[in-house]
């Protein structure tokens, strides 16, 4: 067996577009090195027209072309309906249209979008908003159309992301606005209480001072009111849904505590017996609010809800009376003649028209070696074509098919929250009762001492008790911790996840795309050696084939650096190339198609079999490859957790995976997407908490199903199926890391709730023997919240700065 | 001390604008993305420069030629 490695180049060059190393066949322009033709194309776009500043703002800034999908089919933006539906606004000659763009990353980008007008006529203005990645673009409908603007985004890089999904956004963004306006609305209302409150605690007595003071009171009492009935309204809610459902969460004692200390102030500045706690209040609102906002802080640019309807197409090709028209994937009926283009996806279940189709399947199933069908044939939705363009008639709806019929499983339709396994819940229903029970004791021990205290001392425990500093540690510490995945490219949906990940006990992988790459597959030969010549022969042959066999032999070969011509080049599909070079006849194929019939292939869909003049050499085993740094990994992983496999994958590969991964007991092969849900709420049936790891559309029941799902992929900006966090492909051998570090950040939580029950137990005891007074609240509460946030965030950040929680 | 009063009157009106500052800005969507504006404000003047570059560029071509 000869390895074939595509990396011995000497010296490192690097990409001037994009910053990726050069393979050899790089493109010089001047003093500039490219890796790929569709580097230099943008190069020389935006040098054409003066846009080279985009180089110099950062380094290598572009987007890799080599990997770039063959040009997407924007076609159905000429159709006046769908594009009426995504347009913003439109008049004759001014259109407007928010468009996503997944490849936006630098301050380069920025600049280069919002400078596309200098880049072709017509475009108006574009405005970028980076943290959503997307860009607002006004363009004149006149010298240009929205195709022609989408068609100019993918020659730059970045090619916009256009579904179906796209259009039911927006409304998200509208309750953290509201949020974030209730926590500027408390911190006006603290800050003044506060400042009203201060002459009282700095010694404000006789009759001289007594209108003052009466005025002053009666503001702050003003001022409290929109604390009371418009920035703690989530309170309320949350707490009476909670007690409606027979449980008592957390908010259910701060709801208490906001409504006793309102009532007991109103009462003292009424009945002039006292200044109130409403700057305790103010205090209280201001930090719940900050821990809430900073709870609901998620990653806007990344989606967590993607469904089927982002991976499909918005539109496809339908043939009405022989002519071809863009219908909406809604529109589709069983009986529909449709035409999908090469490397489009099939919508919907079908019977195959065409004579024949070769179909790749990998984001569906996770098999990697593409089916080929004949007339008649009855097709799943979901492949992507790789042969030449189709017509299929529909059998079956789009949200009926096989593949999308998943999604009518009752775990979409729920949503994954189970808030009562979170920590603080756990704790607030003792933490309720106990609080309740030491008020009434308090008030029945005062009613024999002084009768007048019961009253006042009952809502002084209620007070202090509210559990300020408890509810603020857990989004304090959990939203660092997501800071701090971050910042190693697991990006978490929403900083409670955090917490559920220390129940983990057993983590469910997928293999094809997880725990190996989708796009670098390793080469190997086996047979007669092939000279230098032969294998450039071969490299090139292959090279003009779109078979992801031929591209990975191709890829394979990089490192051959002689050149072979070729002639009479011809394909059949799903079966081999058969080219002449340098007056050989070479084929190119699968075994039977290489005329080697007797031969025993058990496994031949990851063969590539050569024969040159009629002479079989041997083959190319087009290995999976699996990601570097996994075999530790399971190693570490194997002492703590349960580890199982689940793969779409024939059994080619279960030797590699129980030596080196998993025992062969838990690994499972030949499973389907429903296949792969049934079994993790089995494993949950039994008690298990599941961490799945996978990356396709056939995992997407799993990961719904699951404890919590994570998403693996090479590329951020790609489609990842609905999940709990998405993870760099690159970084899942850290796994490892991110699970302990949730256990630490657990323990980090336990210690701050037990630092702000020392503050409680300290408040609780004044207000039980009546010294509770005003300034004594005032100090204690907002000390406890910000004692409780400090070591809660230095804990965090200091422990991933010494475990080297960062991406080298 | 009626001055004081008035003071604190004044002092909460302007306390107030800011409050209604900041909601307005809330809600024309200023804070929904704090990334970019900091960058732009760097980027030069485009229109002077097009022209310049594109001259550079000539030169370019010609001295790889």
């Amino acid at each position: 067996m000869i390895e074939i490695s595509g990396s011995e180049t000497g010296q490192v060059l690097k990409c001037y577009h994009c910053g990726d190393e050069c393979d050899d066949d790089f493109i010089e322009i001047g003093s500039k090195h490219f890796c790929c033709h569709g580097c230099k194309t943008v190069y020389e776009i935006l040098h054409e027209n003066g846009l080279t500043q985009y180089y110099r703002l950062e380094k290598n800034p572009g987007i890799s072309q080599k990997e770039k999908p063959q040009n997407t089919n924007f076609d159905f933006l000429d159709n006046p309906e769908i594009r009426q539906n995504l347009l913003s606004f439109s008049s004759e000659n001014f259109q407007n249209i928010s468009l996503k763009l997944p490849a936006i990353h630098c301050s380069s980008c920025i600049w280069l979008l919002e400078n596309l007008r200098s880049l072709k006529q017509g475009i108006l203005d574009v405005k970028v908003n980076f943290s959503k990645k997307e860009a607002l673009v006004s363009f004149n409908p006149k010298t240009i159309s929205l195709k022609e603007v989408a068609l100019l985004l993918e020659t730059i890089g970045y090619p916009p992301e256009i579904n179906l999904s796209t259009k039911d956004e927006t409304a998200k963004n509208t309750n953290r606005n509201s949020l974030t306006i209730k926590m500027g609305v408390a911190g006006f209302c603290f800050g003044n209480i506060m400042l009203l409150a201060f002459p009282e605690y700095l010694g404000f007595t006789g009759e001289f001072t007594r209108g003052l003071k009466f005025v002053f009171s009666y503001l702050s009492l003003l001022l409290a009111l929109p604390l009371v009935f418009y920035c703690s309204s989530d309170y309320y809610y949350s707490a009476y849904r909670s007690l409606k459902s027979g449980f008592v969460n957390i908010d259910v004692p701060i709801a208490l505590g906001i409504t006793v200390l309102f009532l007991r102030s109103a009462y003292e500045i009424t009945f002039d017996a006292g200044i109130g706690y409403l700057d305790s209040l103010g205090g209280l609102l201001f930090f719940l609010l900050i821990g809430k906002w900073l709870q609901s802080k998620t990653y806007e640019g990344l989606s967590f809800e993607r469904d089927y309807k982002s991976y499909f197409p918005i539109s496809v090709t339908k043939i009405e009376s022989g002519k071809p028209k863009h219908v909406g994937l809604k529109e589709i009926e069983t009986g529909d003649r449709l035409h999908i283009r090469h490397s489009e996806i099939i919508p919907s279940d079908a019977r195959l028209l065409s004579d024949k189709a070769v179909i790749d399947y990998s984001f569906v199933n996770g098999e990697s070696a593409p089916v080929s069908f004949r007339k008649d044939d009855y097709i799943f939705a979901g492949g992507r074509e790789v042969g030449k363009g189709i017509e299929i008639e529909v059998i079956k709806k789009v949200s009926q098919s096989y593949l999308t019929q998943l999604w009518n499983n009752e775990v979409f339709k729920k949503a994954k929250e189970d808030f009562k396994t979170l920590l603080i819940n756990r704790i607030s229903q003792y933490f309720t009762v106990i609080v309740l029970g030491i008020a009434l004791v308090a008030a029945i021990s005062w009613y024999f001492i002084d009768i007048s205290q019961v009253w006042l001392v009952f809502t002084a425990v209620l007070i202090v008790a509210c559990p300020c500093a408890l509810v603020l540690s857990s989004p304090f510490t959990n939203g660092n911790v997501m800071q701090v995945f971050g910042r190693m490219s697991l990006y978490l949906k929403n900083s409670d996840i955090v917490e559920k990940l220390n129940e983990i006990d057993t983590i469910v992988f997928d293999k094809t795309g997880t725990i190996t790459h989708n796009d670098k597959q390793g080469l190997a030969y086996e047979g007669e050696r092939l000279d230098s010549r032969q294998l450039a022969m071969v490299k090139k042959i292959a090279g003009n084939s779109m078979h992801p066999l031929s591209r990975a032999v191709y890829a394979g070969l990089s490192s051959v650096q002689d050149e072979a011509e070729m002639e009479e080049y011809t394909e059949i599909p799903g079966r081999g190339i058969c080219a002449k070079s340098g007056g050989h006849e070479i084929r190119i194929g699968s075994a039977e198609f290489t005329g080697l019939n007797g031969r025993p292939s058990q496994q031949a869909s990851g063969e590539v079999h050569i024969m040159i003049d009629s002479m079989y050499y041997g083959h190319f085993n087009v290995g999976t490859k699996y990601r570097p740094g996994l075999k530790t990994l399971f190693k570490k992983l194997k002492d703590h957790y349960a580890i199982l496999l689940l793969s779409g994958d024939g059994e080619r590969d279960l030797e590699i995976v129980a030596a080196d991964y998993v025992d062969k007991n838990n690994v499972h092969f030949n499973q389907s997407p429903q296949d792969k849900l049934d079994f993790i709420q089995q494993l949950q049936r039994r008690g298990q908490k599941v961490l799945m790891i996978g990356d396709g559309l056939n995992d997407a029941g799993a990961l719904k199903q699951s404890d919590i799902g994570i998403a693996v992929t090479d590329n951020v900006a790609n489609f990842t199926p609905a999940s709990d966090a998405i993870l760099l492909g690159n970084n899942l051998k850290f796994l490892d890391k991110f699970l302990d570090f949730g256990h630490y950040a657990k323990k980090i939580i336990i210690a701050s709730f037990v630092l702000s029950f020392l503050y409680n137990i300290v408040g609780i005891s004044l207000a039980v023997m009546g010294y509770l007074e005003p300034i004594a609240a005032a100090i204690l509460m907002p000390l406890s919240s910000i004692s409780v946030v400090l070591f809660t965030t230095l804990s965090i950040q200091l422990t991933a700065k010494r475990r080297k929680m960062f991406t080298p | 001390m009626i001055i004081i009063v008035f003071l604190i009157c004044i002092s909460l009106c302007i306390a107030l604008f800011f409050l209604a500052t900041y909601i307005w800005a809330v809600k024309t969507g200023q804070y929904d993305d704090t990334y970019s504006p900091g960058i732009r404000i760097l980027f030069d003047d485009q229109s002077k420069k097009v022209e310049k570059s594109t001259s550079d560029k000539k030169n370019d071509i010609k001295k790889s030629e």
